[in-house]
């Protein structure tokens, strides 16, 4: 099963935001690394970008195949995961943690309100098989 | 296509107990990695062994006195080359020398040769192969749903098969194969494989396909660290391009000849004509306008298959396949370029979704073993 952390919410396009204040934190789900299998490189944006929600920011590349990942927040780029770039493997491993990928000081600070939350997000999967 | 039609091999169950990813690959339902992941499985089998089911191939034997003749008017390579027990890399061609598809060829005897090629294609050739059956007095019988194929590759490759063989694996050479027993039942025993290492490619009765799969990650000591691993289709392709092997839709197609994609080797235009030879003769005379090259990337920045190629700022060619290469740690790829561009060292640009990331043309293969 996949790893799904209570604390934090979800998209359906298998991203997960954790919120601090205004600032957002993404990264992707256990279940998208698992899909994705062995994860090589991750093209990321630029400190300062700006996204709408549910616009690319980005995109992940396993061996086999590309993925483009969105913002689920509309939003400024404050941080990037920069570590990525030597070890994109931790998008596999550590999904939740050390895989995360971006940080965005949100447009509006309750904007990820309106995401799935983790039990949502279960049900989902169940749905997707 | 629900994947309840797609075709199952005689090892899909070893593939669901192992944890396989399993998709439909040209009409077959097959594991594209397992759980320890394509890394690991394409690491695994450079260094140590992987295993590899690839039942999925098709097999037919061309039997009779005219099957030398036979099977040479329709390949480009020279079967008369051929001794027992030898195997031989070679590729229908079409009228106009594009290729139908590529094969091993077998000679049991001179008058038995059996037939390996590829899954997606296998009623392709099948029906290609009776329908240009002449006045030749020869069989030809379908048996790829008789046989199972099971491929063991990798530096430990020979002493793991040993376990389970009485045959002495250090005389079977390269490109050439024995019948023998593996595991106590009937056997062809060959040293080929599609990995650039060394390593047996197994057929045998699809029944006995579980029975030597199982006893072969038992003799490679499965589930170590230094121990064989079950690798699936994703690792078959990336050990596949680091080699520099052509993939049969990628690098060959019908309207892709095997002059431009540098099997010039295995097309003996001298032995005689065959299906296609004038044109390819013809195209070898006026020289030939594209080739198939190696690439490197030197941008951060994967090429995948169908991308655009450009050199300068002009659409050159386009990319068959591209990858990251795990063992190399590069991202490598095979392109068609115009054969006046078509040199090591030469600069290219690769259209990455939108973006033109930089490449160089290098000598293939990219991986070679040391022997």
């Amino acid at each position: 099963m996949a790893n799904i952390p209570e604390n934090l919410r979800y998209s359906k396009d298998h991203e997960w935001v954790g919120v601090d204040g205004d600032t957002a934190t993404l990264g992707i789900t256990d279940y998208a690394q698992s899909s994705l299998g062995d994860v090589v490189y991750i093209d990321m944006p630029r400190v300062g970008d700006k996204f709408a929600a549910h616009e690319a920011f980005g995109s992940v590349e396993s061996v086999k195949a590309v993925s483009e990942i969105f913002t689920p927040v509309a939003g400024e780029v404050t941080e990037v995961n920069d570590g990525l770039n030597d070890t994109p493997e931790k998008v596999n491993s550590d999904p939740y943690g050390a895989g995360w990928m971006i940080k965005i000081k949100m447009d509006n600070s309750g904007a990820a309100d309106a995401m799935l939350s983790a039990e949502e997000y279960e049900e989902y999967l169940s749905t997707i098989g | 296509m629900s994947t309840d039609d797609l075709k199952r091999t005689p090892l899909y169950d070893a593939h669901i107990d192992l944890g396989g990813k399993m998709v439909d690959f040209g009409g077959w339902n097959m594991p594209v990695q397992y759980t320890a992941g394509v890394i690991e499985e394409h690491m695994r089998t450079r260094t140590k062994a992987g295993l590899f089911d690839v039942s999925h191939m098709g097999e037919f034997w061309v039997e009779g006195e005219d099957a030398i003749p036979f099977v040479n008017r329709l390949t480009t390579n020279d079967v008369t080359k051929l001794v027992d027990g030898q195997a031989q890399y070679s590729a229908l061609t079409n009228e106009n020398g594009g290729v139908v598809d590529d094969l091993l060829v077998y000679r049991f005897d001179q008058d038995k040769l059996l037939l390996v090629v590829n899954a997606s294609t296998t009623e392709k050739d099948w029906d290609w192969i009776t329908s240009h059956k002449g006045s030749e007095n020869i069989t030809l019988t379908n048996v790829s749903a008789d046989y199972c194929q099971i491929a063991v590759q990798g530096p430990l490759a020979t002493i793991i098969l040993e376990k389970l063989t009485d045959t002495d694996l250090d005389e079977i050479k390269y490109y050439h194969f024995t019948v023998g027993t593996v595991d106590g039942v009937d056997a062809i025993i060959s040293r080929t494989g599609y990995t650039g290492e060394d390593g047996f490619e197994v057929y045998a009765a699809s029944d006995n396909a579980r029975k030597i799969w199982d006893d072969l990650l038992d003799a490679g000591y499965y589930g170590t660290d230094a121990g064989i691993l079950p690798a699936g289709l994703a690792a078959r392709n990336t050990l596949r391009l680091e080699a520099g092997m052509s993939l049969y839709g990628h690098e060959l197609s019908d309207e892709i000849t095997p002059l431009e994609a540098n099997l010039g080797w295995i097309t003996k235009l001298q032995k005689g004509e065959f299906i296609g030879s004038p044109k390819l003769a013809d195209q070898k005379e006026r020289g030939i306008e594209r080739h198939l090259v190696g690439f490197e990337m030197t941008d951060r920045g994967i090429a995948r298959d169908g991308f655009d190629v450009y050199v300068g700022d002009e659409k050159a060619g386009y990319v068959t396949s591209g990858s990251p290469a795990p063992y190399l740690k590069k991202n490598i790829g095979l392109a068609f370029l115009p054969v006046e561009f078509a040199n090591v060292g030469q600069e290219i640009r690769i259209d990455v979704r939108g973006k033109l990331l930089s490449a160089t043309v290098v000598p293939t293969p990219f991986y070679k073993r040391q022997k």
